[in-house]
């Protein structure tokens, strides 16, 4: 991990209507970390998630993402970035080959490219033998695998990952953990959101969304320093209860 | 009489030429007035349990009863003794909360006014919105509508499929608070999760994994049937950390656990020699201390057991 910021956002800022979903956010994330980014129900994440994926144009405020405008140049936000969420990962109807082609492809990856990843990496999950077959047909927890696999496949500069662990078992939860750690190694920048908060400890930081804001921002360590707390668990409970507005 | 009584109960889809064994042979008893947590993965059966003990799903063999009743046979008297929230919302989205209370009351030959006491703590939370439609409300309220709708009829035993399923941590501790308000008021609950952290919080739990209950009893005697040493470790790098105490041969398992690092150790591990290995591979400031098993740990050897 290198100090120099991959994520940059200032004062950014979403309305709608008259409500502020996302009330002036300012932070960093430094190219390699592993980044949590937790909040209540209702508290603004997904809206600044959207903003920062290029989904969503702001309302004020500015922000870059990959060194790329969050206003004026989303779609090469897009290109530079992968997603994966519980909720929307791969299709079930197609094999497992055919989901990293068809996510390839949209990429722009040329064959020589796909082919080449795409035997390394049935090899790495051990799927070599399950190659054509559908994916609906997989155990939930190698799905989740091979979705975050799929999502980084064209080699994004940061991956984000929304909730990527919900319902899963808590050894395939630790598995998909060490695919994360792996991969931040190799300078890929991860921006993750959880339920879990013994996840928020696996983070190098955690922000904490409370009404709009980020009320917190630090490792778990100095969080719970600050807070004088002992776990994440009752650092995101001291904070989240001072949230004042109703979830609509 | 045991408020449910389950005696290997089965359950099979076909799916083509294949067969999925959902539910595989599953027992357990329920006292009355007590929460019951059946915690598991996605995919362990949960579902498909809960649907077979609220009449929507016949078993594929074995039997069960809820409050006396059998659940092929007497389908019809269990219908007006339970209430059930499925994990997908599934009431009207086109009516107003205030309209699907009054249904799901009516149609229970009942009135929202008669089990008013029951429902009040959790209606007077979304009741400034009784004239919104329930598609419009945001994912807690539309929880706390479910909750309502399923008890209006003041059943017999509730079940409550993952109802905290993507709830973050606060609304999850609210929403068990009202369970545990339910369960003074009388009533037993069945409750489904996949977060383990939530066993403290029911009298009796069961683990499932894979269509089966791996073991049952109250969250402490489980824990107590844990025998094994639990080592936390942290040090400055976690994760060359965990490779490390992975390779050590006193230790028969590790995984990551919030801040620290869970190795199980083999019986009479000498703690000097790991700390030792430890820093000869250059690690930093370690910190050790040993660790009550919590359901997790318990759940992880359950399923490596299983796996033997």
């Amino acid at each position: 991990m290198n100090n120099e910021p991959i994520i940059r956002t200032k004062n950014l800022s979403k309305h709608f209507g008259d409500f502020t979903a996302v009330d002036a956010i300012s932070f960093d994330v430094k190219k390699g970390e592993i980044f949590g980014f937790l909040g209540a129900n209702g508290a603004g994440k997904t809206t600044a998630m959207r903003m920062l994926c290029g989904l969503s144009i702001p309302s004020s405020g500015e922000a870059t993402v990959a060194g790329y405008d969050v206003y004026k140049q989303t779609e090469k936000i897009k290109k530079n970035i992968g997603y994966m969420s519980q909720k929307f990962s791969l299709y079930e109807d197609l094999t497992i080959k055919e989901n990293i082609r068809f996510y390839a492809g949209i990429y722009g990856k040329t064959d020589a490219f796909i082919k080449e990843k795409t035997s390394r990496l049935l090899k790495e999950l051990k799927l070599e033998n399950e190659a054509t077959k559908l994916v609906g047909s997989l155990p939930l927890g190698w799905k989740q695998k091979l979705a975050f696999s799929v999502a980084i496949f064209h080699e994004p500069q940061i991956v984000f990952l929304d909730e990527p662990t919900g319902g899963v078992d808590p050894v395939i939860r630790r598995e998909f953990w060490n695919m994360i750690y792996e991969a931040a190694v190799t300078g890929l920048t991860v921006f993750v959101t959880t339920h879990y908060m013994d996840e928020a400890e696996y983070c190098h930081r955690v922000s904490i969304m409370v009404d709009g804001k980020i009320e917190a921002l630090d490792s778990p360590k100095e969080l719970k320093n600050t807070y004088g707390a002992s776990s994440m668990d009752e650092v995101f409970l001291k904070l989240a209860r001072k949230a004042t507005r109703i979830e609509l | 009489m045991p408020a449910v009584a389950v005696h290997n109960l089965l359950k099979k889809y076909k799916n083509g030429k294949d067969t999925i064994d959902a539910v595989r042979g599953v027992s357990f008893e329920v006292e009355a007035r007590t929460i019951f947590g059946i915690i598991g993965p996605d995919g362990a059966g949960k579902t498909s349990l809960f649907r077979m003990l609220t009449t929507l799903l016949l078993p594929d063999g074995g039997n069960a009863t809820v409050d006396g009743s059998d659940i092929v046979k007497d389908y019809k008297a269990i219908r007006k003794k339970v209430g059930y929230m499925p994990g997908k919302f599934s009431l009207y989205q086109d009516l107003t909360v205030e309209e699907n209370l009054n249904f799901f009351a009516t149609i229970f030959n009942t009135t929202v006014e008669e089990n008013y006491n029951l429902i009040r703590d959790i209606y007077v939370q979304i009741e400034p919105f009784k004239t919104r439609k329930a598609g419009k409300l945001s994912g807690g309220m539309k929880q706390k509508l479910a909750l309502c709708c399923a008890l209006i009829h003041k059943p017999i035993v509730l079940f409550l499929d993952e109802p905290t399923t993507g709830v973050d941590a606060v609304s999850r501790k609210e929403f068990w608070d009202m369970l545990q308000n339910l369960k003074r008021q009388g009533i037993t609950i069945l409750v489904s999760t996949p977060y383990m952290d939530e066993a403290s919080q029911c009298t009796q739990v069961a683990l499932m994994q894979n269509g089966k209950i791996m073991t049952t009893g109250t969250p402490k005697e489980i824990t107590q049937n844990f025998k094994q040493v639990i080592l936390a470790v942290k040090s400055q790098n976690m994760y060359q950390l965990l490779q490390d105490l992975s390779a050590w041969n006193e230790v028969q398992d590790v995984y990551s656990y919030g801040e620290y690092h869970h190795a199980i150790m083999k019986e009479n591990y000498n703690k000097e020699s790991l700390l030792h290995y430890l820093e000869s591979k250059g690690n930093n400031k370690i910190d050790t201390h040993l660790v009550s098993p919590s359901i997790e740990d318990c759940f992880m050897q359950l399923m490596q057991n299983k796996h033997e």
